[in-house]
């Protein structure tokens, strides 16, 4: 009688989470799912990063030393798998999960067993996409867009990497569902919509994508699988069919993909900026219609992908049209974010200057993209380094650098602990320059006229592969720093107080750090919404 | 895959490479697109350029203002935190702005791509086929067949470990087998399609990439302007497997002159080397031209040494093609097997090509050495086509 008493009352409040493994292989607490997320993420950065290492070792002199080509082609197209599925996209989700909850004010995501089951799919699916390294025939190499004919020259490994690529996509869709049920169902009243932080809004636009985009590759997967083997021929001209269907339905889930990996990144920016600076965000309302309209213009954009494949004259005109439409929403947030820091009075955190780099290399990438949008011009650019060094732009110094810079924002709400600001603060001046030396000449290159995907190259190019090839290696090196950073700072270190920020506004500051195992079991007073709002 | 001998030996390269790298010295740093040698590709460098220049003045501005409050408002500076967060006016400029600039670039830019899809009064019309991994190239008016691959030097110095030094080689990766040519002043309309995967055929002197996609014909054209005659040199630009960095395009432009006076040319070469098939050849010099075909067409997969890559191609010398009947092993030259990358080399290889190939590898790799003769090709070629047209 008693024994079950005391079991139910612990299990009423199980305020402290059970201890070893079991913990967080059962876990349905977001802050754990969180962490998980997070730690996954950045293993798999390493993992990825690794093979761009051999990538770059290969490139760093004409001729092969290395890696023979097949190799070579696996690495690219493995590296950048893992790094979109591995890397970024559930590094956002793990922010998704520490972040949403405490910044509505819930107790926790809307579908805790379903958060659970998200997460622990996912290192088996990688652990099979990687298991194909060992299989007849070696892992993938007919690039990440796994484009037919070619993938289906691959190996034993294509049905793994299909299967692999599902559970990805099942993975994503759970956690978007999640975000899509917590947000709309979970916020604390007087939590109005137009009062959720942008980094809210930004991950509901994402999640959408996800939900509207995921089905579709792995639709376009499945049809590779039963061309491959069950006879049909779907991208199979002998039989009727289309090789560029395919590239149409990928980028028709590919393009919204990309803007997947950067609209959390817009939302994380939009609160490191006005903390630091001590100055509201500008435009909170334009910041949050930018991105609806980002969102919607990526669906109608996509094949500016494929310009080369021979589309009609008028199927060009529109996807031209749509693409360099995208610059006006784009421009509007990047404006509004300089004008934040307009008359603002700033210091420069790490998170800060994580965030300013990720403004100006950003738009760098943005202005590549804007080029490459303009159709006939592209028909220059297209496969060749320069959309090599534009998507790393946007991808490494814009989704990864704003990783880096809301790990270092929360760290302090995570860990209870300040991380180390000389370190910090190193790690952020070795990356910022060599990732420029890595990525600017690879501009060069591709202008200059170097295809990418390519293991060896004419002696013409030697000169700014060798640069970049340095610029990699200091910057693939240097993210032992953050590392370090954040062993040292789970460790211990000053002690953080709960605003942790002069500059920071919102629910989840109001909060202790480290933030308790539960927070908002009763919802927030509605004074500290208004207080969070700026 | 990565061994830890290539490995150390590698990174012995990599030292003295840094300090007095060969390489760097043929380098030319090359920082911008080049304008090229057609009216398209002079469009479209200067739409590079137009844009390039609007995206600096807009980056000077923003990284200006970005910089300019950096250093003046901050804390440590004493700045007080103004409290606006909005302005309308502000808003409505910086988004009609950009719509203005991009309305006025889409008009050139709509230009040039009509421009380019306008292929109509061409003078002669090249079927371009990609293959895994070379081009081949039909020339649909002058009945001339060519294909092009990565040429011999090139292709010894690529290979992993090979000892030779790239710089040694003229055209590194850039030179093929043979040429094409193509004369100057005329308006020449490309199709492009390929044979097993997808290829994009790309010289950048001629300012346009355009997909070779199985099943699929593609049009695009280009003119080079006389006066600018000379060789153009690029490279296949969609990944299209292992070798996909390994097939080169050499476009040899030369006047309406020179370029009548090669078809003669090629039409005559074309007469001797259908002699050379008719002949009979002595076992000697079916080894040595055995060699030279394998070594251009069948070493990528299978290896110098035969060898192949355990798991993706397999050893010449574990296939019982080799041992077995000629007229087995001559189809499976000339027409591959279905369903993998080991594609049929019947349009590629000329009777001579075949028998050599084919007395050379039995007697590297086979059981028993054969000597073939380009008649006993002919004949079973001349059989499958009878049994193909049959069925
Ligand atoms: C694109 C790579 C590639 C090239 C180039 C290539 N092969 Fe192959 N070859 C293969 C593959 C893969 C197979 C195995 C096919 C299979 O799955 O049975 C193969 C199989 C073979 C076999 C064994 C067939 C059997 O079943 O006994 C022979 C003989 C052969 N190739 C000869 C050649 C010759 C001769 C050439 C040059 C004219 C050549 N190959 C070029 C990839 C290639
Ligand atoms: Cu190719």
């Amino acid at each position: 009688m008693s024994d079950t008493h005391i079991a139910t009352d612990h299990h009423d409040h199980h305020d402290e989470p059970a201890r070893g493994f079991m913990r967080w292989l059962t876990t349905t607490n977001h802050k754990d799912i969180g962490t998980l997320y997070l730690l996954f993420a950045l293993v798999m950065f390493f993992v990825g990063g690794a093979m761009a290492l051999v990538i770059r070792l290969e490139l760093f002199q004409p001729g092969l030393q290395f890696v023979n080509p097949q190799f070579f082609n696996s690495m690219t197209t493995v590296h950048a798998l893992v790094m979109i599925f591995g890397g970024v996209m559930p590094a956002w989700v793990g922010f998704a999960n520490w972040m949403i909850p405490m910044m509505i004010g819930a107790p926790d995501m809307a579908l805790p067993r379903l958060n659970n089951w998200s997460f622990w799919i996912l290192p088996f699916a990688f652990t099979l996409l990687i298991t194909t390294f060992f299989l007849p025939g070696g892992a993938p190499a007919g690039g990440w867009t796994l484009y037919p004919p070619l993938v289906l020259q691959t190996g034993d490994a294509l049905p793994f990497a299909i299967f692999a690529v599902h559970f990805l996509g099942a993975s994503s869709i759970a956690g978007a569902i999640n975000v899509v049920a917590t947000v709309f169902n979970m916020r604390a009243p007087g939590m109005t919509l137009m009062k959720l932080p942008l980094f809210v809004w930004t991950w509901i636009i994402t999640a959408f994508l996800l939900i509207a985009t995921m089905p579709v590759l792995a639709g376009a997967v499945t049809m590779l699988l039963t061309d491959k083997f069950f006879g049909t021929s779907f991208f199979a001209a002998a039989g009727g069919g289309d090789p560029v269907m395919f590239q149409h339905i990928f980028w028709f889930f590919g393009h919204p993909e990309v803007y997947i990996l950067i609209l959390p990144a817009f939302g994380v920016v939009s609160a490191i900026i006005p903390t630091f600076a001590r100055k509201p965000l500008f435009g909170y309302s334009s910041m949050v219609y930018a991105s609806a309209s980002i969102a919607f213009l990526s669906f109608i954009v996509w094949a500016h992908h494929m310009f080369t494949v021979g589309m009609p004259l008028a199927g060009e005109l529109f996807f031209m049209y749509t693409t360099i439409m995208i610059a006006v929403p784009t421009g509007v947030k990047i404006f509004n974010w300089v004008a934040t820091m307009w008359q603002g009075s700033m210091t420069f955190e790490t998170p800060m200057l994580f965030a300013i780099a990720f403004l100006v290399l950003f738009t760098i990438g943005g202005f590549s993209g804007l080029m490459l949008g303009v159709t006939p011009v592209d028909f220059q650019y297209h496969d060749t380094y320069f959309v090599v060094a534009h998507f790393h732009y946007v991808l490494v110094t814009g989704a990864v650098f704003s990783i880096m810079a809301g790990a270092y924002f929360w760290l302090p709400k995570w860990t209870g602990h300040m991380y180390d600001e000389k370190l910090g603060k190193l790690h952020f001046w070795v990356s910022v320059i060599s990732v420029n030396v890595l990525f600017f000449p690879q501009h060069f290159l591709g202008l200059a006229g170097m295809p990418r995907r390519i293991p060896d190259y004419s002696v013409q190019f030697a000169d700014w592969n060798m640069v970049s090839s340095i610029g990699g290696f200091v910057f693939g090196f240097s993210q032992l720093l953050f590392v370090v950073v954040v062993i040292k700072c789970i460790r211990g270190g000053v002690k953080a107080t709960d605003r942790v920020w002069e500059g920071a506004h919102g629910l989840e500051w109001t909060v202790a750090s480290p933030a308790p195992y539960h927070t908002f079991n009763t919802p927030p007073a509605p004074a500290a919404i208004e207080g969070g709002m700026r | 895959m990565l061994s830890a001998t290539s490995l150390r030996r590698g990174l012995y390269g990599v030292i003295p490479a840094l300090l007095l790298s060969p390489s760097l010295a043929y380098a030319d740093w090359a920082l911008n697109m080049t304008e090229g040698v057609t009216p398209y590709s002079k469009e479209v460098y200067g739409l590079h350029m137009a844009i390039l220049g609007v995206c600096t003045v807009i980056g000077i501005l923003v990284f200006g203002m970005i910089l300019v409050s950096i250093i003046k408002f901050r804390k440590s500076q004493g700045a007080v935190p103004a409290t606006w967060h909005h302005s309308t006016a502000a808003e409505i400029i910086w988004t009609a702005i950009p719509i203005l600039i991009l309305v006025v670039m889409a008009f050139p830019a709509t230009k040039a791509l009509v421009m380019m899809e306008d292929t109509a009064h061409s003078a002669m019309t090249i079927k371009v086929t990609g293959y895994q991994w070379r081009w081949g190239y039909d020339y649909v008016e002058d009945g001339i067949e060519i294909f092009a691959g990565l040429d011999e030097a090139s292709n010894r110095a690529r290979q992993i470990n090979s000892g030779i030094d790239p710089v040694s080689v003229d055209n590194y990766l850039l030179e093929t087998d043979n040429h094409i040519v193509i004369p100057s002043g005329t308006k020449v309309r490309i199709l492009t399609t390929a044979a097993d995967v997808i290829h994009s055929w790309w010289v950048p002197d001629l300012g346009w990439k355009r997909d070779a996609i199985p099943g699929f014909v593609n049009e695009s054209w280009f003119e080079v302007e006389s006066g600018k005659e000379g060789v153009y040199r690029g490279q296949c630009a969609e990944l299209c497997g292992k070798d996909h960095g390994f097939m080169p395009i050499v476009v040899e432009v030369v006047t309406p002159a020179a370029y009548k006076e090669w078809v003669a040319d090629m039409k005559a070469r074309q007469v001797a080397s259908a002699e050379l098939t008719q002949k009979t050849w002595t076992a000697a010099a079916l080894q040595t031209h055995g060699r030279k075909v394998y070594e251009a067409n069948c070493m990528s997969c299978h290896q110098a040494d035969g060898q192949g890559i355990p798991g993706i191609f397999p050893a010449m010398a574990a296939s019982q093609t080799l041992n077995g009947p000629l007229a087995d092993h001559v189809n499976l030259i000339i027409q591959g097997k279905a369903g993998t990358v080991m594609t049929g080399f019947g349009p590629l290889l000329n009777d001579a090509d075949i028998a050599a190939l084919i007395s050379y590898s039995t007697q590297t790799w086979g059981d028993t050495a054969r000597v073939v003769q380009p008649a006993e090709v002919a004949e079973l070629r001349g059989a499958r086509r009878a049994v193909v047209s049959a069925n």
